[in-house]
């Protein structure tokens, strides 16, 4: 068997079919967040605040949450049944941040949580910002 | 009203399940999976369909990672319509600077307060 | 005899301790090891110095079943999953024994023993201590996400252990090891960090086919064929190949990975990994069944997938390497 055989063997062996279970954790635990997401976002309006700034305090509400939640050790186990549900609404972030940082403490707050609370958010952010340069460019030239 | 809230739930939920296929079919990681979203967010507004979207389902679309896109594309829209070519580099960051700003900060905050648990 | 070492001293396991935190002691052989800690922190600060003071723990245990000090070891052969291998080298500073590091991933308990038994025989050591460790927390962090992460695995990842294992060789003792074959590194172009079974599968088959191909025994002549920690994916893949090959370990073939955590009741996957689970594994269970007769004679094949984090960015694939002991009771002449 060479590798390519081999490869095609175990690809076909472990062949991984779309788990409607998974699927269906991730739809409900998802959509549940988005529905909280539009509650608090109808809250914040009803407050009177500015349609834009109560969309980023929705942001800021679930970044704190899931902050909270990812603190409390309670995140890992809620992703484990949700799975993108959790990953994917800006919850997901904020676990991406705030995880690395609570594991680096014991390299000290410069090289351990200062450096690797970007390990998985610096790219997010960094392809974000650069998909925003690269469009505005085009939206100032032909905009 | 409870109209708002369902088509929030659907259309985040497809978000999801979108991302959950990916996962499960594909050998995509997790941070792969963000990054998609939220560049796939910037280009579906710059094109104009994810707009409407975020009138549709509100939430549904604001909160999943192309909501960051979108916002972050939004923000150069509008910097630029202020400041002009100084935009294009001010509006994606200030934009966002909420989220991000909580989320770096909370993530010192935890980790002064709370130590990693091992998993069973 | 390129591939067989036949060791005709004799060397013999004189001792042996484990070292395991709370999963693996609840698990089915939670009962077998001789030391195990509910704080996988196991009192420290951090995970890497939980791991060093498993080694340190497994060391001191050994020496003290063996009724030895640390001045009676000639040398003290560690190896760990960790980067430059610290959770042996901070963990052993309390022994006065020279020292080595091996790093073979998770293969390095079979090769420090293989070693241990070649210094013995060829009279270079009298008494060789080994030992390995693995901790869950501190290779999850290192290879993987942190802890507190939101993510999901795989039904082929594995669980890495946390636990250690000791052993003392010298020419004393009921178990001995007979026959060596060290692997080779074998890259099957496996990528998949959560399907390491199937990435040491091929090592594993190409250390096994290469004994049979020279030694006098047959797979009938075994009680148990035990690979380190192909865990259930790697496991079947051993064996339906080897079986393809004409060698048909079926009824004999077990893994530490598969033996250390009870898969049905215990969320862990395809099963067990790590340096600390065939050390564990063997010094709990196996050695004992060893010495009281319950098994006479056993192949040891440890698996390693020698993979880097940083390699595995660079689009590489996950080399693997298995080395093979034969262990046998010493009164053993059927």
């Amino acid at each position: 068997m060479n590798k390519d055989e081999y490869k095609e063997y175990v690809k076909r062996r472990a062949k991984r079919s779309a788990s409607p279970k998974n699927c269906g954790f991730a739809f409900l635990i998802g959509g549940a967040i988005c529905t909280l997401g539009q509650a608090l976002h109808d809250l914040y309006m009803h407050l009177g605040i500015h349609e834009q700034d109560a969309s980023t305090l929705v942001s800021i509400s679930l970044i704190t949450l899931a902050g909270l939640l990812t603190g409390l050790g309670v995140f890992d186990k809620l992703a484990k049944i949700a799975g993108a549900g959790t990953l994917v609404p800006i919850t997901g972030f904020a676990n991406a941040v705030v995880s690395p940082a609570m594991d680096t403490k014991s390299e000290g707050y410069i090289f351990g949580v200062g450096a690797k609370v970007f390990t998985i958010a610096g790219p997010v952010i960094l392809y974000g910002l650069f998909s925003g340069v690269i469009y505005g460019i085009i939206y100032f030239l032909w905009g | 009203m409870i109209a708002n809230y369902a088509l929030a739930f659907l259309v985040g939920g497809a978000f999801c399940v979108i991302a959950q296929l990916l996962i499960d079919k594909t050998n995509m990681t997790p941070a792969r999976i963000l990054v998609l979203y939220v560049c796939s967010g910037v280009a579906l507004t710059a094109i104009g369909l994810y707009e409407p979207l975020v009138d549709f389902a509100g939430s549904g679309a604001t909160v999943p990672l192309t909501g960051f896109g979108y916002a972050i594309a939004k923000g150069v829209e509008r910097a630029i319509d202020k400041s002009g070519a100084l935009g294009i580099v001010t509006g994606g960051l200030s934009a966002t600077a909420g989220g991000i700003t909580v989320a770096i900060c909370l993530g010192l905050i935890m980790s002064l307060i709370f130590s990693s648990k091992p998993k069973k | 005899m390129r591939n067989i070492i036949r060791l005709g001293a004799s060397p013999r396991i004189s001792s042996y301790y484990s070292v395991v935190g709370s999963s693996e002691h609840e698990g089915p052989l939670g009962d077998c090891f001789d030391h195990f800690s509910l704080d996988d922190k196991f009192e420290k600060d951090s995970w890497e110095k939980a791991e060093s003071e498993m080694q340190r723990l497994a060391v001191a245990g050994a020496l003290k079943r063996a009724g030895l000090r640390d001045t009676d070891i000639d040398l003290l052969l560690a190896g760990d999953l960790l980067n430059q291998c610290v959770g042996s080298s901070y963990g052993l500073v309390d022994f006065d024994i020279p020292y080595v590091g091996l790093y073979g991933a998770c293969s390095t308990c079979a090769l420090g023993l293989a070693l241990a038994s070649l210094l013995y025989n060829g009279g270079a050591c009298k008494r060789c201590a080994c030992v390995t460790s693995s901790h869950f927390c501190a290779s999850e962090r290192q290879f993987r996400f942190p802890l507190e992460y939101g993510g999901q695995r795989t039904p082929t990842s594995q669980w890495t252990v946390t636990g250690s294992g000791a052993f003392i060789v010298s020419g004393i003792g009921d178990v001995a090891v007979k026959e060596i074959v060290f692997g080779k590194s074998i890259d099957m172009g496996i990528s998949d960090i959560n399907n390491m079974g199937a990435a040491m599968a091929p090592a594993c088959i190409d250390t096994i086919k290469r004994f049979f191909e020279e030694s006098e025994h047959s797979v009938d002549d075994f009680d148990l064929i035990l690979t380190g920690d192909l865990g259930y994916e790697g496991s079947k893949i051993l064996k339906d190949l080897l079986l393809s090959e004409g060698i048909d370990i079926r009824k004999i073939h077990n893994d530490c990975g598969l033996m250390i955590y009870d898969r049905k009741k215990q969320d862990k996957h395809a099963g067990g990994s790590g340096c600390g689970c065939s050390a564990s594994v063997l010094a709990g269970d196996i050695i004992k069944k060893l010495e009281s007769r319950e098994l006479k004679r056993v192949l040891f094949i440890g698996t390693g997938a020698l993979m880097s984090p940083l390699t595995l960015y660079q689009g590489g694939s996950i080399p693997a390497v298995a080395h093979l002991i034969h262990l046998e009771v010493n009164d053993y002449d059927s």
